[in-house]
């Protein structure tokens, strides 16, 4: 009898504590099972990285293009007077069109050369994988370190296409001793990185070349998703490979091509890097960007205030150029 | 319309063979499906047909032309594929003609075109729409209005039914025989379903494993199937197969399935059986030629009993499945008739349906 209360006294105990640790952990479990504060919980990391390292700096960014701030000195609220200066000033108006020149004739290169690998990549061949995965190099490679490389290969005394191109200017190839081509004597080739229109091409160049993966990959991952029948019925309506590509294979990846082009447009649109460690905007201011002129003017000349006003005015042209084309992709109905 | 020829077609991808050697003339106007299990080889023999895939070896002619090397825009044929293979960004009509329009057909012999097909379709309300606004139902009918538009040498459909729900399936099939009495044309049909293939068919080709097995009308098909593969593949629930030994009894023979099941060959079987004699064959008889004890209507009828295992309702009829020496066996019995399972129960198995098949050969006696 007093070993059967025992026992109970003792299971009594037990259910208590259970109870116990059950009431201190379900206020945080119940919280979490409600599918409004979960969601909130899962969105704050990504919420305070927002706040933290794009909001903030935006907003700050904003604020210093309204004030005469220099490196070291606080500033004072002059309105929009650093824009009205940039807007009079030789560099600016030089810089924005580079720019918009860069930009869009980088990103028109990458799209057509992305297309034409794609289509390639596409087909069937030995070592296929290998080779798509090879293709995506170009954008693993740190770009500051494969943009060093194409300083190198770029360079006015030392550059690999000079020397290739001296190379191929000196053979002289005869067959049975008639003569095919001449040595047409010296050659010193382009100043590559030296005058102003080759220095244009050769960021271009270089941004192409880095860009190229993504477009190529991208539009590899479309191609694929297009069903193999709408090849078949097309062949079967009579079409040619040209037509296919037109009117089957095109408007198929449309969407994706959107997507991607815009992306890309927005990347080169602010482009730092390649050029400043190719260039850093010369000669004569010939390659200068939005993004290395508002560098230069904040960071070496420490206008703080007139290099957040240039950086601010990418802000519209890019707002502008994706609002056409996301309006666009909405409009031809992309389920 | 055209006469349409395979000659000693093969096909092969890499060291696997998928089609070998298929001879077969489709007539003029004549409806014929190919009809096997998947990896038969009928769509290859399809495509090879349409000019998707390249022949290994052997001669497609199109009337009179050879056309082996002929691209499929040049074949004067027209395809109904399996997922409607419909562009999602045309219109319905710019779907139907497209092909049209590539071969720069002028503008108002395009309309009036279309509209026909749109007519006899009945899709004239659709024409403005995009595939994805569309139901299975009305994909399928847009997909063959492409092929009619066309007004090609020959249609190829390639399982068109096969996406749709059972009962738009019956309902489009009925429609597809309809269109083909209207457009008469010829058709080379590829389903695994071998009810379409009876519905459908002028003739069937039956395939398995890269050949033909037999190829004949629906009717003649069903009735007397030349091997045991045909025998199992048409109709259904498929043919009961039991192994049998044959033996003489005086004046005739007997087949015996077990040792209380001992069955007499009709008579006028005797001779085309005699030389089996003692041999071990395989016995083969559909589930509606064995059913419940009924008075008999000729003197091949026999009666047998055998315990019921298991019935399947069907409503006309109840499927009674019992146990033969070891091999399933399936009745076709009336519902009222049915004893429950564990009972013994009287059958009647009418022997002029019979088929005796060579198990060395699988041909059908």
């Amino acid at each position: 009898m007093a070993e059967t209360t025992a026992k109970t006294a003792a299971t009594t105990r037990e259910s208590a504590s259970r109870t116990a640790e059950k009431s201190r952990t379900s206020w945080i479990t119940t919280q979490l099972e409600n599918e409004r504060v979960l969601g909130y919980v899962l969105l704050t990391p990504a919420f305070l990285l927002i706040i933290v390292f794009i909001a903030y700096p935006f907003a700050l960014g904003t604020w210093m293009a309204l004030t005469d701030k220099v490196v070291g000195q606080p500033g004072n609220f002059i309105g929009l007077a650093n824009f009205a200066k940039l807007l009079d000033s030789d560099i600016f108006r030089t810089a924005a069109w580079n720019t918009v020149f860069f930009t869009v004739v980088a990103t028109a290169i990458k799209a057509a050369l992305g297309m034409w690998l794609a289509v390639l990549l596409n087909r069937k061949f030995s070592l296929s994988r290998v080779t798509r995965a090879a293709v995506l190099l170009p954008f693993i490679v740190p770009t500051v370190l494969s943009t060093l490389v194409w300083l190198w290969m770029l360079d006015g005394t030392f550059s690999v296409f000079n020397w290739i191109l001296r190379w191929l200017w000196d053979m002289e190839i005869s067959v049975f001793g008639l003569v095919i081509k001449e040595d047409f004597g010296y050659i010193r080739g382009p100043n590559w990185l030296g005058e102003p229109s080759w220095a244009m091409g050769s960021i271009i160049m270089a941004n192409v070349w880095r860009g190229l993966p993504f477009f190529a990959i991208s539009f590899l991952a479309a191609l694929q998703t297009v069903p193999s029948e709408l090849y078949d019925a097309a062949d079967i309506d009579g079409a040619s490979g040209w037509r296919k590509f037109w009117h089957v294979t095109l408007p198929m990846i449309k969407p994706v091509a959107i997507v991607v082009v815009v992306f890309s447009f927005v990347v080169t649109f602010a482009d730092f890097q390649l050029v400043y460690v190719l260039t850093r905007g010369g000669p004569h201011n010939s390659t200068h960007l939005l993004a290395t002129l508002a560098y230069q003017l904040s960071m070496h000349a420490g206008n703080l205030g007139e290099g957040a006003a240039a950086a601010l005015f990418m802000v519209p042209l890019l707002f502008v150029v994706i609002v056409l084309q996301l309006t666009y992709l909405r409009r031809i109905g992309v389920d | 319309m055209a006469q349409i020829l395979l000659k000693d077609l093969y096909k092969t991808y890499g060291e696997t063979p998928a089609v070998r050697g298929i001879n077969l003339t489709i007539d003029e106007n004549e409806f014929v499906v190919l009809v096997g299990p998947s990896g038969c080889g009928k769509t290859t023999t399809l495509r090879m047909i349409a000019g998707l895939e390249h022949i290994t070896d052997g001669e497609i002619y199109i009337g009179e032309r050879l056309i082996n090397d002929v691209p499929p825009r040049d074949r004067d044929i027209a395809m109904v594929f399996q997922n409607y293979a419909l562009y999602p960004h045309m219109t319905v009509h710019e779907n139907m003609s497209f092909g049209l329009r590539l071969r720069k057909l002028p503008k108002d012999e395009i309309q009036r075109r279309v509209k026909e097909a749109a007519d006899i379709l009945d899709i004239g309300e659709l024409l403005a729409r995009r595939p994805k606004q569309l139901s299975g139902g009305q994909r399928q009918r847009v997909a063959m209005g492409r092929a009619i538009v066309r007004n090609p040498e020959a249609f190829l459909f390639d399982e068109p039914l096969s996406n749709l729900d059972a009962k738009l399936r019956v309902q489009m099939r009925t429609e597809i025989k309809l269109i083909h009495q209207r457009v008469r044309t010829t058709v080379v049909y590829v389903t695994h379903d071998q009810v379409e293939a009876m519905t459908l068919a002028d003739r069937i080709v039956v395939m398995n494993d890269g050949i033909v097995e037999q190829v004949a009308s629906p009717q003649e098909m069903y009735d007397n199937p030349s091997t045991r593969f045909v025998a199992g593949f048409i109709g259904s629930p498929s043919m009961n197969f039991l192994p049998c030994k044959l033996t003489g009894n005086g004046s005739g023979l007997s087949v015996i399935l077990s040792d209380g099941i001992r069955l007499n060959v009709p008579a006028d079987r005797e001779g085309r059986y005699r030389d089996y004699l003692d041999r071990d064959l395989t016995f083969g008889i559909r589930p509606e030629h064995l059913t419940e004890q009924r008075q008999h209507t000729n003197a091949d009828q026999q009666d047998f009993s055998c315990q019921v295992g298991v019935l399947e309702p069907m409503g006309i009829d109840t499927m009674v499945f019992m146990n033969i020496e070891g091999e399933d066996v399936c009745a076709r019995a009336a519902p009222k008739s049915v004893k429950n399972p564990g009972e013994d129960m009287l059958f009647t198995i009418d022997m002029q349906n019979m088929h005796l098949i060579d198990p060395g050969t699988d041909k059908v006696l």
